[in-house]
This record gives C-alpha cells, structure tokens and sequence, in this order.
C-alpha cells in the first residue's frame, strides 16, 4: 500500500496508458506486446530425457517422464497474464495439462502445494487455486515449444495470480497440510498474489 | 542531475525514508490531473544511509520514464512505495567473499548502489565490475566509476572513442574468462540488464563452472 498523501498529482503528467476500457487490466498495470522475463538466476536447460514431474504428498508420489506426460490429455488456452513487475499481456496462448488432470492420479486430503522447480524455485498455493480449470502444466505457447528463458520445458500457468506463482521449470508439486511460503513469498512478496486485489507485497 | 543524453538521476526528498539495502527497488506512482495513474519499478543508485537516489532510462516508447528524465524538475511531487526485494542485495556485513558485478546498460544501477555501500562502508571485499555500454556517451556514472574503488572493466559494443583501452565486443565467455573471478574463489554474482545480456552472461559463468546458486539476475525488458 503506498502511504497517506495517496493520489497527489504529479505536476504536468499526462499518461497515456488510459484506453484500455476492457475490464481486463487490473489496478496498476499496463499493457505490453513483449514478454518481458524475470528470473532470478540462470535460465536452467534440463534435458528432456531427465525431465520428469512428480506430486508428492498424496498416498504415495506419482511421478511422469517427459513422454508420459505429453501422452496426457492437453489443451489450448488463451489467457490474460500479469506480471508484478506491472506489465499485463492479453490474449496469450498456451498448450498444456490441467492440474485437474494431473490431480485425477493422485490420491490426497490436503489444502496447500508448494510447485518446485529446475534451480530451486519454490512457490506456494491454496490448491482450490490450482483445481477447476484455473491451472495447467503448460508445455507451449504461441502454437510452439515453450522456450527455456519462458520456463520451457514445462511450467506452471495459473494466469489469475501475479506470474511469479506460474513457476517456470516446474518440475512438481508438494502437497502440503499447511501453507509454506515460497521463494518471492519469503523475499518480500505477497504471499497469495491476487491481482485484481493488487497484492503485490508484504503488507498489501 | 543528468548522466547521460538519456538517463537521469534523481535524488529524493523522502518523508519517513525506511531504510533500504544495496540493490533493492522502488515502485514510483505517478498520478494525473484527472487521477489517471502510471506504476513503474526503479533501482535504488545510492548507497543506504545516503538521500535516496533514483537513475532512469528514458525510453522512447515509455510512459513513466520519459516524465522522470525529461519533465520532473526540482520540487516536484509523486509517490514512492518500497523499498522492495530480499534477493538481489548484498550486504558487507560480514562478508568475505568476492563479488563480481555485470552490467548492461542501465542494469548498473543497483550494482552501483551496491558498490557505493561497499565503498562508504570501508569493506576490503574483493569486487569487480564488468559493464557493458553501446557507446562511451552511455556510460552512466562514468567519473564516478574511475575512484570507485573496485576494478572496472569496461566494454563499448557499438563504438569505441579514439584510444578506447577496454574491451569492443559484447560480453562472450572469453570476456568474461578473463575478467570474472575464478569460480575456486567462490564469488557472489549479481547480472543487472536486458534480458538477452543476462541470459548470455549467466549462461557464461555456468559454462565456466561458476554455480548457478551464486549468480543473482534481474531483468528487464521483453523478447
């Protein structure tokens, strides 16, 4: 949240962001044709035959290999995303597996996950925002392979949250009994991120 | 107070200033006569417990940033949030590993925060900073850069000034062989820049044996 004095005008600004009358850029983005990248190491290059997924945390852990998981049933989605860095892409277009689909294999009772990632990442979610059509492991994007710097092979896409929660080279889930915040979550941002709330920090 | 024909830094006046640390940003909030609002993050340039200072890049197709670097003039007013960000910091505070800082562009201004604490703070770790500009008219804090009291390495990718003594190429990993600490001495990198720079830089240092644990990024602009 940004302090008192909320809303003093800055002599002689204009903008020019106003015309997006959409309903579809929340508070405090702007709209972008790129795709910008924020990571915060090296892009890592996992070999396809030593990719695997795995969700830990049911009765016992199931895991794919790369071409068990593209055996799986996909889809395409188009999708707004937005980025805590403030810029939004609309219309993006993804291929991948729903969560739900994923979920069907295993067997849990658990209300939290933890996605972990190629280079250590962690982020963590609620899994009701993980189940319902609101997630995939996505495997495309543009009708093409998704690149490593996006998070190819694989990463998550749970494009109703900031973009830092789709975590890029995903490579599980946790399934957890209680929540367990993840790398940005534990380095100063929010810890469910919803951007229509503007939850972008501690303390917002 | 400008650094060069397109970028700017500001210092700023902050009532209830919070501390920060070498590396963090700042969201700026800019607001319009009629409540139009622009959000953008900048890199703090100045060292903690100095005036907070902010270095801007004006660019071209921008909304904020052209405000800042162009229109601002001493006195006025606009909203500041942060500071923000737990990762890409370094503190002196004990610290006895090397660093070793890359930079593209306007990506040296957190690194130069960090090297301004280093400085202030009288800290005996090794550091070395590795820029890359296009142009020598790029170079931002280029005085500054000369008795900063680390070793700077620097390269012109685009045109180099009559007996021009650093490099003339983009960063490579023979560049970067040369210049960066040896991973035996287990240095702390931190890579501010374009995305494509820090991609090619990172992917560098672990080609070299550097860890990728070690190597701190941050990233801006698109693909």
């Amino acid at each position: 949240m940004y302090g008192p004095g909320v809303g003093i005008v800055s002599r002689g600004f204009r903008g020019r962001g106003r015309g997006d009358d959409s309903g579809r850029l929340p508070p405090g983005q702007y709209l972008t044709d790129d795709f910008p990248v924020l990571s915060a190491g090296p892009t890592p290059h996992t070999p396809i035959d030593e990719w695997s997924f795995t969700i830990s945390g049911g009765t016992e852990p199931v895991t794919w290999s790369w071409k068990e998981f593209r055996a799986l049933p996909s889809e395409t989605v188009t999708q707004d995303i937005h980025c805590v860095t403030k810029w939004s892409k609309f219309d993006t277009d993804w291929a991948g597996v729903s969560v739900d689909t994923l979920l069907e294999h295993v067997d849990y009772d658990r209300a939290y996950a933890v996605a972990y990632s190629d280079g250590g990442y962690t982020t963590n979610l609620p899994i009701e925002d993980l189940t319902g059509g609101k997630a995939w492991v996505a495997f495309g994007y543009d009708g093409e392979p998704l690149e490593p710097e996006h998070g190819g092979p694989a990463r998550l896409l749970v494009p109703h949250l900031y973009f830092w929660k789709s975590a890029k080279w995903v490579r599980g889930l946790r399934l957890l009994d209680e929540d367990e915040p993840g790398f940005w979550e534990t380095n100063g941002y929010h810890n469910y991120g919803d951007p229509w709330r503007e939850q972008r920090y501690w303390g917002d | 107070m400008t650094e060069t024909p397109r970028v700017r830094t500001l210092i700023l006046d902050v009532p209830a200033l919070v501390g920060h640390r070498a590396g963090q940003h700042v969201d700026v909030r800019l607001t319009s006569e009629d409540g139009y609002q622009a959000e953008r993050s900048y890199s703090i340039a100045s060292a903690p417990g100095q005036p907070l200072a902010l270095t801007v890049e004006r660019l071209d197709d921008g909304e904020v940033s052209p405000y800042l670097v162009d229109d601002v003039v001493p006195g006025d007013k606009f909203e500041l949030r942060g500071p923000i960000g737990g990762y890409f910091v370094w503190e002196p505070d004990g610290a006895t590993e090397p660093i070793f800082l890359v930079a593209g562009g306007s990506g040296i201004v957190p690194l130069m925060a960090m090297l301004r604490l280093r400085r202030d703070a009288g800290s005996t770790v090794p550091a070395k900073l590795l820029y890359s500009s296009r142009t020598i008219d790029d170079v931002i804090y280029r005085d500054e850069l000369q008795h900063i009291g680390a070793d700077v390495e620097q390269t012109l990718t685009r045109a180099q000034p009559p007996g021009w003594q650093g490099y003339a190429r983009r960063v490579d990993i023979q560049l970067l062989r040369d210049v960066a600490f040896p991973p035996e001495d287990n240095p702390r990198v931190f890579v501010c820049g374009p995305t494509s720079f820090v991609e090619a830089v990172a992917e560098g240092l672990v080609a070299l044996g550097h860890r990728p644990g070690r190597i701190r990024t941050e990233r801006f602009g698109g693909t």
